[in-house]
């Protein structure tokens, strides 16, 4: 085990809960990210100003975070870009065709007892890990 | 206005958090995922920290008729386990094991100045419109 942050893994994941609870009490919408990011193309206009405004707001978020801290963590270097485009291009296919992400099926769904998001996160965990194995060990 | 707010706040708190708990450091979610290698548990308390407030918020807000500002709550009521929801999973679950990165984070971290991030949006997004256009095909 290396690095290991318990605490302010716990305390962040806590504030996206509190993130999730407001948009869902004010706006009566769940917070998935891959959902609002598509969403930004494909609605009417009313509805894309939120979208817009909260991947805006999620923005300001991690820059004033590390305008605050900008040593808490070194950024990744040197990690071929293609790979991250080849990875991006699948959690968007993926995404798409499994209606959800991290946010809208690991958090929101599975504190909404859906049966659907709990399937989906063990699929995706143990899909991430198999990868990961893959990648790491393997090859 | 007051929605788009709201919007703004959730996702500034949103941001925050993903970058407290590092899920916005691509090195620490593969740590996460690599279980049979320098294993790094911290990500499970993000999900364990936003899940100890969210199992509890969402009872609480669910019980309301109706969201602050809205009409009615957006949910999804499916609950069925299809074959695109697993596949979806699996497929997100392999580009996030390949590139760090699950939609929230990859946005986030454009407020970093993080080119990765970048990258990441981009391919997300045209990952996204590849799905939409297969779909459309098949149909």
């Amino acid at each position: 085990m290396e690095d290991f942050t318990p605490l302010s893994a716990m305390l962040g994941g806590a504030l996206i809960g509190l993130s999730v609870t407001i948009l869902l009490l004010f706006n009566g919408r769940m917070a998935g990210i891959s959902g609002i990011m598509n969403g930004l193309f494909n609605s009417p206009r009313d509805e894309v100003i939120w979208r817009f405004t909260f991947l805006c707001g999620l923005i300001i978020g991690a820059f004033i975070f590390q305008l605050i801290s900008p040593d808490f963590f070194v950024p990744r270097q040197g990690f071929p870009l293609w790979l991250v485009a080849i990875g991006g291009f699948l959690v968007g296919i993926g995404t798409r065709l499994g209606n959800g992400c991290t946010s809208g099926h690991g958090i929101c769904g599975i504190a909404n007892m859906s049966k659907r998001s709990i399937f989906s996160t063990l699929t995706f965990m143990t899909a991430g890990m198999l990868t990961v194995y893959l990648i790491k060990h393997l090859l | 206005m007051k929605k788009i707010l709201i919007a703004l706040l959730s996702g500034i708190i949103f941001g925050l958090g993903l970058s407290l708990s590092q899920m916005t450091n691509p090195n620490k979610v593969i740590n996460f995922l690599d279980i049979t290698g320098q294993w790094d548990p911290s990500l499970a308390f993000v999900m364990m920290g936003a899940l100890l407030v969210t199992f509890i918020s969402f009872r609480v807000v669910l019980k309301r008729p109706d969201p602050v500002l809205e009409e009615s709550f957006h949910l999804s009521k499916r609950t069925d386990i299809d074959k695109p929801l697993l596949v979806g999973a699996a497929i997100f679950g392999i580009g996030w094991g390949i590139s760090g990165y699950c939609p929230g984070p990859a946005v986030a971290n454009l407020g970093a100045g993080s080119i990765e991030a970048l990258v990441m949006v981009l391919s997300i997004y045209s990952g996204f419109f590849f799905q939409k256009w297969l779909s459309h095909k098949s149909q």
